[in-house]
């Protein structure tokens, strides 16, 4: 008898389980919030602002796929992540979606068993030093003390670069970036190392940016992305999706300013099927017509994010360089909407 | 009673009895429990593995043998990033090791004394160990460990100032410096003839073992005292400098230099070493304090009269009279002090010091994802290792009761 019970508790603790890790669309609906991961503090990637808004790079991709599930940008709960607590934070449900300047691996992709869906900005690793070190090379840090965030490619990238290149180095594990800040301001370690993009941004905050240089050499890539679970296609679609609608929105010229006239209809089919005027796209992944109208009014296309929080007019002052449309000589390049 | 026992055996059994006879009761509530508590672990068992095989994840310690391909400042054996990360974790493990050791030594150390002054007639000295105590005990630890950190990170000069011409210059005729990336103290150098010269040292230990026990004895026989402690010290000191002049000084010092970024040569002590070990070594050292200074009272005002009556001076009351009771009070809460200790050193990571949660538990389980193969390993190491301690002080424990003669 007690043996029937174990095993029946067990078949339905199975299902149950089975059941709530599969369908994260209808989780976020119920819900009612996107649980989305972020960064601890990056500014123009992902930091709350004076009034405790979150906002950034990496926060507006969470508030498009909220406004594109939930027909509401602001319905994002964001769960600040670390290096090392991020995947777990995913893996285990506690997120959704996590877009935390994330580089898409191969084990991560296939060991982690997550699905990147897509790349939001191409970085490289960098390294930064103080000015008066008078350093200019990469191949000079023999025998630096390096800081590095822990549970990142960092890590294991620096390893590499100075084995292959013969180096000692002596590295200082750190949780966060506004410790590892602490760290190298504190002078405790000559080197801060991490994706260049955040190099430019912990410089940004600094009191005096002008005393630090980022040296030449970038010795990685890092393609930065959001993520989800592996194993529920239909929610990762739609997050590829919804950063597909912001690239190619650009790509098309639909902007925040010009969407409204453009959903009326226009001459060009592409931009009438992202905008849910003509064909049956929302449908297809389980949305309204007009999912991608509302993650593009959200905050703007992928260009008018970019100019917003990271472009060359505001502090972390980043070129468009290789996350450029491909018709401008980048690598941004959206599939057809059709 | 009788009238239920005859009335129950003459109607046979009834399965209310199983709730309303006093002599069931309590078996039933003890099936009960012991089924629910199968239950609920049987679910957590099958809900894991539910979720791992949705998640398509197996459970397999493979990844202990691949490359690790991370970097450790503090490495007591040899390690590269292309070690295994099984290596990984030994490193951290003999890390946690390190700070667990001296740890546990200066709380001792720390916590005695203090404990010892906080029943001082001086005013101050008491009140002192009083805000000590208190302070420590009621601020958390980690807190303590951030603020010592930063006090080293943010005090100290930096390397470049020991430059020449600089700021900073280095202390005990420029053989150790301090600076915000740690301390750097001479390191010795161990050449040929150092092992006879170690020989030397172990056989003057094992001497002044030998000496002590022979006084002891020869006291308890005649009754008449040697001086143990000059001839301990001469023991100690005479053999081993004399065969060091002897072999020619096959030991000497390296002393830390400033070369390129940071300082060269040398023993380097990391700031998150002496952060944590400072921090547990003051936290803990607070309640081992308390306990001493419990122990000693607990031991009747009587004893030390009836000794001071004998005629025996307070040093010699203190270490044969009072110390031995109190001990049987001291070190079984001590035990789960270091216990303590030990299991609180996992808070390395705040500070960046490679121990094995930090390791195994930190940057393992991110790169490979064995959330919870890396956490069962962790757990496993920190029950083994409690296991360990608080068996070794069992049998401490076991040798300083009281026996009778
Ligand atoms: N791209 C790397 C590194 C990611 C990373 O940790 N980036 C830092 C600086 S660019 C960051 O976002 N820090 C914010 C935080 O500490 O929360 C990875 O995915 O492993």
């Amino acid at each position: 008898m007690n043996k029937t019970a174990f095993l029946g508790a067990l078949t339905v603790t199975g299902l149950a389980a089975g059941a709530a890790a599969a369908a994260t669309l209808d989780d976020v609906r119920d819900r009612g919030t996107l649980n989305c991961g972020v960064s601890t503090g990056l500014t123009g990637f992902s930091a709350p602002d004076a009034n405790g808004n979150w906002e950034g790079f990496d926060v507006a991709v969470c508030r498009a796929v909220a406004a594109a599930v939930l027909e509401d940008p602001e319905a994002v709960e964001f769960v600040p992540t670390t290096g090392q607590t991020r995947f777990t934070a995913l893996a285990s449900g506690e997120i959704d979606l996590l877009a935390r300047n994330t580089t898409w691996t191969f084990s991560r992709d296939n060991d982690l068993k997550f699905e990147f869906v897509g790349v939001n900005y191409y970085d490289g690793q960098g390294f930064m030093v103080p000015k008066e070190l008078g350093v200019t090379s990469a191949k000079d840090l023999g025998g630096a003390t390096v800081c590095i965030q822990t549970g990142t490619t960092t890590e294991l990238n620096l390893a590499d670069f100075f084995r292959t290149n013969n180096m000692e180095y002596e590295p200082v594990p750190i949780e966060t970036n506004a410790e590892a800040q602490q760290q190298y301001l504190a002078d405790a370690c000559d080197v801060y190392t991490t994706d260049a993009s955040g190099l430019a941004a912990t410089r940004a905050s600094f009191e005096n940016p002008g005393d630090h240089v980022i040296l030449p050499e970038i010795i990685s890539k890092e393609p930065l992305g959001p993520l989800v679970r592996h194993g529920d296609n239909e929610w990762g679609d739609i997050a590829r999706w919804t950063l597909n609608a912001l690239i190619a929105a650009e790509e098309y010229g639909v902007t925040s300013a010009n969407i409204e006239e453009l959903s009326q209809g226009t001459q060009n089919p592409e931009v009438n099927r992202l905008l849910g005027t003509e064909g049956n796209l929302g449908e297809m992944i389980g949305l309204d017509a007009e999912w991608a109208k509302r993650a593009i009014m959200a905050g703007g296309n992928y260009g008018e994010l970019f100019e917003r929080y990271l472009g060359e007019s505001t502090p972390v002052g980043l070129a468009r360089g290789l996350n450029a449309q491909w018709t401008d000589g980048g690598l941004l390049y959206a599939p057809p909407f059709r | 009673m009788a009238s239920t026992v005859d009335a129950s055996s003459r109607q046979g059994f009834k399965l209310s009895q199983l709730i309303y006879d006093t002599r069931y009761r309590s078996l039933t509530i003890q099936a009960i429990a012991m089924a629910l508590l199968v239950l609920f672990l049987s679910w957590l068992v099958s809900n894991t593995v539910q979720n791992l095989s949705d998640l398509g994840k197996d459970f397999d310690f493979g990844f202990l043998g691949q490359r690790a391909g991370y970097d450790i400042n503090q490495t007591l054996i040899p390690y590269t990033s292309g070690s295994s990360h099984a290596r990984a974790a030994i490193v951290g493990i003999l890390n946690t090791l390190l700070v667990a050791f001296l740890g546990c030594i200066l709380a001792t150390i720390v916590g005695v004394i203090a404990g010892v002054l906080r029943l001082s007639k001086n005013w101050l000295v008491a009140r002192l160990m009083t805000v000590y105590v208190e302070g420590f005990r009621n601020v958390p630890l980690l807190l303590w460990i951030i603020a010592i950190f930063a006090m080293m990170t943010e005090a100290t000069p930096q390397p470049r100032d020991f430059r020449e011409g600089g700021t900073a210059s280095m202390w005990l005729w420029d053989s150790v410096a301090v600076s915000n990336r740690g301390v750097y103290i001479p390191a010795p150098v161990w050449g040929p003839g150092s092992t006879a010269l170690i020989i030397v040292f172990v056989l003057s230990i094992a001497a002044i073992i030998g000496f002590r026990r022979y006084a002891f004895r020869r006291q308890e026989a005649t009754g008449v005292l040697l001086p143990i402690l000059p001839v301990s010290l001469a023991l100690f000191f005479l053999p081993s400098i004399l065969a060091y002049f002897v072999l020619g000084g096959p030991v000497s010092l390296a002393y830390p230099e400033l070369g390129g970024f940071n300082f060269q040569g040398g023993l380097h002590m990391r700031n998150s070493l002496i952060a944590l070990w400072l921090a547990l070594s003051l936290y803990t050292g607070a309640f081992i304090a308390e306990i001493v200074r419990g122990g000693i009272l607990s031991v009747a005002k009587g004893q030390s009269e009836a000794a001071f009556a004998l005629g025996l001076r307070p040093s010699r009351t203190m270490n044969l009279v009072i110390l031995p009771q109190a001990m049987r009070v001291i070190i079984p809460p001590l035990i789960s002090q270091y216990l303590n200790l030990t299991k609180n050193s996992s808070l390395a990571i705040a500070v960046g010091y490679m121990d094995a949660r930090s390791t195994l538990g930190g940057i393992t389980i991110n790169q490979t994802g064995r959330e919870l193969e890396g956490m069962l390993l962790l757990g496993l190491f920190y029950l083994v290792l409690s296991l360990i301690i608080s068996g070794a002080m069992n049998v401490f424990n076991a040798r300083m009761k009281l026996k009778e003669r």
